[in-house]
Order: C-alpha cells, then structure tokens, then sequence
C-alpha cells in the first residue's frame, strides 16, 4: 500500500464527500429557488390566509410563476397582508387581477392563484392586488351549512 | 448490608467522576495538541484513510438500503391516503435530519470506532506509547491527534454520502419500482426540505457526533487496562458509550434545532 495510492483514495473520498454536499443543496433542498432576486413584488390583503406559508407557489392557470416571500398581519385594515414575488417575465397581469387562496389536492399544501382581469394598466413592483379570495376553512363552512339546515 | 450498597454506590459515582475528568483532561490535551499536528498533514492523510475511505464501503451499502426502505415503507403508508407524491419530502427530510448522521455515527463507531480503541489499547498493552515517550515524541501529538483530526474530517463528509445514495436508494424504489412520477419526487423535496434549516442542521449534527464518537473511542483506547481483558472490555465500551452519546446527543440537538418550528 503505497503513500501515493493513499493520497488518491483520500482525495476521491473528500470529492465524493462534497460532490454529496453538493447534490444536497442543489437537488435535494431549495437553494437552486432561493435566487429569485430578480422579478417584482406585489402584495394582496386576505381576510384569512389559511395554511399559507413564507415560499408558497403563486400559480396562474397552475402554472407557477412565483412564491410567497412574506406574510404579516396589517393592524390597520386588520387583514393579513401576503407579499409575493413574480418572475420579470411575467409582467402582464393588469391591476384588476384577483388573487385567491386555494389547497392543491386534499392535503396538499396551499397557494396563491391569479386570475388576470381585463384592465389596460399591468401590476408593478409594491402594486396592490384589490380583489382577493380567502382560502376555504372547513369549520366555517360546517357552520354555514348547519345554520342553513336548522333554519329551514 | 446498607453501608455496603452506600459505598459501592460511592465507588460507582466516585469512578464514574474520576473517568468524566480524565477523559476531559485527555480531551483538553487533543485540543492543544491541533495546532502541532496540522502541521502534519500525512498522518492525518493517512488516517483518513483507515477512517474514512475504509468506512465508505458499509456506508454507502447501508445508505442505500436504509433509503431504499424507507421509501417503500413511506410508499405503504401515504398511498392510503392518495399522498404518494410527498414521497420524496419523507424520505429526504427523514433522512437529511435524523437518519442521516445517527446511522452514520452509529455505523461509524461500530465500523472505525471500535478498531480505534482497540489498535491504541494493543499499542499501548504492547508499551509502544511509553516506548514513544522515552524516545520523547508526545504520544497524544503522533498517535492520537491525527486520527481525531481524520474522523472529525471523515465522519460529516460520511453523513453527507450516506443521506445522498439514502435519497437516490429513495427514488430507485419511489421511481422505478413503484412508478412514482420522478418529477414530483424531486420537486416536492425541494419545495420543503431548507438549506440551512435541515440539510445544515443535520450536517452539525453529524460535526457533533464525529467529535463524540471518535472522542469515546481515542479515550477508550488510550485509558485501557493494557491486558487482553483490558482491550475487549475497552472495544466494547467504545461502541456502547458511543451509540448512548449519540443518540442522547441527537435527542438535545433535535429539541434545540427543530423544536421551536
């Protein structure tokens, strides 16, 4: 067993190592997303936000085109204000866009939906999205129903 | 009879300090000795090697049927409930935080761990290191030190092969054999597990159980009874009292890592 062939093994098993560190973070979790630097961000007011998170998808026609970058609870409109980043190609959505809050499957996580609307003036950067859809709990619409049955 | 159980109780505690200070003070003179053995890199080199590259064998074998495993068993469970697609999440995160640096260190301590303790223990049943010491060469800085410095480079680099061919063992079951759709193994996976939350957490993890693990065994090794008996009673303790660290080291690092989330 040769000191050269020693160095070489060493050496593989060190690249080896950090070729696996490197499938971690690029395949494995979400840095190859993180760089979304680049697009513009604009922010929707929901009376109830659901099971939304900070890196939800937002989707048009559930073709994703961006993510969720913050959500905060505005204590002036009492809402909760969901900021979003979209992609700089997708600079068309006019300023009557309405944003609704969906859950993809019956379990599945939930997302942001746009449905463009039909003005001439397109969403900008810091742009407000005036209609908006909140996402579905299931207690309140259990409630509705039975206040409907009972009152018959 | 009572003062009987009192003292051995006495004799137990008083031992049991008397072990936690030395292997402290043992673990003070690796620290200092760091600077002197980079200094050095061939023998670290070549304790890699044993360490390290030895290891990869049973490592990658083990990552691979450990993923292969889970994403059957997690297949099982989350088609009842039409779920199937967040196969790739349960099998990456399992792995990336837990199963990923326990196995590793406990395959570690079993695999290199072991042979640490015992290849010291003979040197030192053998007088090598008192022979070393006459000649004035520290043995803490030429023996000791080099294969501390191989396994805290080994044993994290070994945790990340292992959780990789884990997920790619995930998706030849998930994939290939139960017909997932590939993209949404992949996708799913990267929609959830976080770079800094899970995949460098668990790589802490896998820093802090190399440093206990090949702490234990070097301290085993090094503190043995220099006779036959010494060195199969040192062996074994280094493979009990390591897989005991590690898995109650896990449990505190979980609660601090992912406890608040």
């Amino acid at each position: 067993m040769t000191t050269r062939f020693i160095e070489i093994m060493v050496g593989l098993f060190v690249v080896l190592g950090f070729l696996a560190l490197f499938m971690l973070a690029m395949k494995v979790s979400n840095l190859s997303r993180i760089s979304s630097k680049e697009g513009y961000e604009v922010s929707a007011y929901f009376e109830n936000i659901g099971g939304l998170k900070v890196r939800s998808p937002v989707t048009v026609s559930g073709v994703r085109v961006g993510q969720i970058t913050e959500i905060v609870y505005d204590s002036n409109r009492y809402e909760a204000k969901v900021v979003m980043r979209i992609q700089a190609a997708h600079d068309y959505f006019p300023i009557d866009t309405t944003a609704s809050i969906y859950t993809a499957g019956l379990l599945g996580e939930q997302y942001v939906a746009l449905e463009p609307g039909a003005e001439e003036d397109v969403l900008t950067t810091g742009g407000t999205i005036e209609f908006t859809q909140s996402a579905l709990v299931l207690e309140e619409i259990i409630g509705k129903i039975v206040v409907k049955l009972t009152s018959e | 009879m009572i003062a009987a159980t009192l003292q051995n109780i006495g004799t137990w505690a008083l031992g049991l300090f008397e072990n936690l200070g030395r292997a402290s003070i043992f673990f003070g003179k690796i620290i200092a000795a760091i600077p002197h053995t980079l200094t050095r890199p061939r023998l670290i080199i070549k304790e890699i090697y044993s360490i390290g590259v030895l290891s990869l064998t049973i490592i990658v074998v083990s990552g691979l049927f450990v993923g292969m495993v889970l994403g059957l068993q997690g297949y099982i469970t989350l088609v009842d409930f039409g779920a199937e697609e967040s196969l790739g999440v349960v099998v990456a995160m399992t792995l990336v935080r837990e199963l990923g640096p326990v196995v590793t260190a406990l395959l570690f301590a079993g695999r290199a761990g072991s042979a640490l303790a015992a290849e010291i223990g003979l040197m030192k049943a053998t007088e090598q290191l008192s022979s070393m010491e006459m000649m004035a060469v520290d043995p803490v800085k030429r023996i000791i030190t080099p294969r501390f410095i191989g396994g805290f480079i080994s044993v994290p680099l070994l945790t990340a092969i292992f959780t990789a061919v884990g997920i790619l063992g995930g998706r030849l079951v998930g994939v290939g054999l139960l017909g997932i759709d590939e993209g949404s193994y992949w996708s799913q996976m990267q929609a959830n597990v976080d770079l800094i939350d899970d995949v460098a957490n668990g790589m802490i993890k896998g820093v802090v159980f190399a440093i206990a693990c090949v702490w234990i065994a070097l301290y085993k090794g090094y503190d043995a009874m220099p006779t036959a008996e010494g060195i199969s009673l040192a062996t074994t303790h280094t493979v009990v009292n390591s897989a005991l660290a590690v898995l109650g080291l896990d449990f505190i690092l979980t609660a601090l890592m992912f406890g608040n989330v």
